[in-house]
């Protein structure tokens, strides 16, 4: 386990390192998240003025929905979008050799190893808005609450990579898949808004069909004190459920490798 | 089929079919040894390599190496076992390799101490030290080689599979990476099992060597009666001192060259001895050179012919 740990914080503190490498181009980056940040507080303050109500949200519970996505955007952007769009390069260049040949656990490779510092400011706002506007519904926070929000926080993570690493795992046979993981940020992004807003129908598939629900409602749910506990449990399972599907059909994937030519 | 038209068809009706590229190859390779695999491109040279370090299963038939079986790519196998392809590297590009060699310390689980020792010991031998501080963008094909060894070469392993490890390298950074493998053949036992292109590599290298045509092995044995039985005969240049008629020479073998006192024979192996005493007494010579044809000739046209004598 130390092994693995220790492979982490080295696989951040160079992927760090070639962040800075470039220095032009980590300003560029820095500068380009500063925009996005601008961009996600100004359709915050347009929720502000708006003055309607969304669903049964009023709008200070549906900014904490605000701020659990910029937090899961964030943890996107610092996390999976360089690790799992990386995994098609691996297969169309056939590198994934040498990932494979590690006596490490090929799937925490290819999820850990890089890290993107351009989404942790992201993910502090993100916190930062859940924290501030869930003290504006005038809920307190307990022990309980906030251990609940984390554990949902978790299970919604979970639930996102899983599906991503899923179809980036598909590229064994396809090779490219990007479009797909685009369509999974679009995916991410009908979590803005909480999903008593959608009709009837999608409340149901993003339930149950595609968990959008557990990305950003739930948790939002769960520090404001909301959450039945029947739906974390279901959550726990549901994001084991996705957790184990995306190992056994990497283990499975990876019995269909060919490699590419040298 | 080409053009739009194709990929449009490529597109919509893509047909997968089965390819059997290595069928019927078996061979037992001892502690210690190092092979070379000759084959044409696309022979099943690179397919065999990547079966016997797990990374494709095969569809029938077995692959052990020092008692795994590969493809279960069980731990305690990929601590034995390296992979050097010299089209592909595994050093993060933008930092010094000196980064890249701590990260694989990490995943082997070497504690830092370990590392830095074996850092140091395999730099010495590979003859390579300020440039691993250096971000590998920066160096020369030669030196990234040399560091693509070294992380490849981090964990002790025992069994070394190298894809065309001097591809691409000029005649002196062939010659270091050679002698640097034979060295670490000698120090540490290891086995080795390389593919190239460059016969230099094979001649200087592999005692025995394993020759694959369209993915069937056609001979495995050491190089020299490889060498024997692709080309039963040798070529003898005699200088003379004074000038000859051709016929003369007639009898001796057959005439490659000739002009009034410079003689170029193929003579059988069987026959050397006899014909060379015979030459030096029914002739005044001043010269003779008894050479090989050069192998890589012979295996190009063994390649073409697909067969050994």
């Amino acid at each position: 386990m130390y092994r693995y740990f220790k492979t982490i914080r080295l696989f951040w503190s160079t992927a760090f390192a070639s962040q800075l490498e470039y220095q032009l181009n980590f300003l560029i980056e820095l500068l380009a998240m500063l925009g996005t940040l601008l961009g996600s507080v100004f359709i915050l303050s347009l929720f502000f003025t708006g003055g309607r109500q969304l669903g049964d949200w009023t709008w200070e519970s549906a900014l904490v929905i605000q701020g659990v996505y910029t937090f899961l955007d964030g943890l996107t952007n610092a996390l999976l979008r360089p690790n799992l769009t990386e995994i098609v390069n691996y297969v169309r260049e056939g590198t994934l050799d040498y990932v494979l040949l590690k006596p490490i656990d090929s799937q925490f490779w290819l999820s850990v190893k890089k890290f993107s510092f351009a989404g942790l400011p992201e993910i502090i706002l993100g916190l930062s808005i859940v924290f501030w506007a869930s003290i504006q519904t005038g809920s307190s926070f307990s022990i309980y609450s906030l251990s609940v929000f984390i554990i949902s926080l978790f299970i919604g993570f979970i639930i996102l990579y899983s599906v991503w690493f899923l179809i980036a795992a598909s590229s064994i046979w396809f090779v490219k898949t990007w479009n797909a993981t685009e369509v999974l940020r679009a995916l991410l992004a009908a979590g803005r808004y909480p999903i008593s807003a959608y009709p009837i129908i999608l409340r149901f598939i993003f339930t149950l069909v595609l968990p959008v629900a557990f990305l950003t409602t739930f948790p939002a749910e769960a520090i404001l004190g909301d959450l039945k506990l029947h739906i974390l449990f279901f959550g726990l399972m549901l994001s084991s459920v996705f957790f184990v599907l995306s190992r056994l059909f990497w283990k499975f994937a990876l019995r269909h490798y060919t490699s590419a030519s040298s | 089929m080409p053009g739009f038209k194709g990929t449009l068809k490529h597109f919509f009706d893509r047909k997968t079919f089965e390819v059997h590229a290595v069928t019927d190859v078996s061979f037992k390779i001892t502690r210690g040894e190092i092979v070379g695999f000759l084959g044409a491109n696309g022979a099943g040279k690179t397919t065999l390599l990547k079966m016997m370090c797990g990374l494709i299963h095969p569809s029938r038939g077995l692959v052990d190496v020092c008692g795994f079986s590969p493809q279960r790519r069980q731990t305690a196998f990929l601590k034995e076992i390296t992979l050097v392809m010299g089209q592909k590297q595994q050093l993060i590009w933008d930092l010094p390799p000196m980064d890249s060699f701590y990260v694989n310390a990490a995943v082997y689980g070497l504690a830092d101490f370990e590392a830095k020792e074996r850092i140091n010991e395999l730099a010495d031998m590979l003859e390579i030290g300020e440039e691993l501080t250096r971000p590998v963008r920066k160096l020369s094909l030669g030196q990234r080689m040399k560091a693509e060894l070294l992380v490849a070469l981090l964990h002790k392993p025992s069994v070394l599979f190298l894809d065309e490890p001097t591809l691409g390298l000029d005649v002196n950074a062939q010659a270091r990476v050679r002698s640097f493998l034979s060295e670490y053949n000698k120090k540490t036992g290891a086995t080795i099992l390389l593919t190239s292109h460059y016969m230099a590599d094979i001649t200087a290298l592999c005692p025995r060597v394993i020759c694959i045509h369209k993915g069937n092995l056609f001979y495995d044995g050491d190089l020299d009666s490889l060498a024997n039985s692709l080309s039963p005969s040798r070529e003898v240049k005699v200088e003379l001192k004074n000038p000859c008629s051709r016929d003369q020479f007639d009898k001796y073998g057959e005439i490659q060259d000739f002009n009034d006192r410079f003689i170029s024979l193929l003579v059988s192996r069987d026959k050397l001895t006899e014909i060379i005493s015979n030459l030096l007494t029914n002739f005044d010579i001043i010269d003779l050179e008894i050479s090989d044809p050069p192998i890589d000739q012979l295996i190009g046209e063994l390649f073409i012919k697909g067969e050994v004598n």
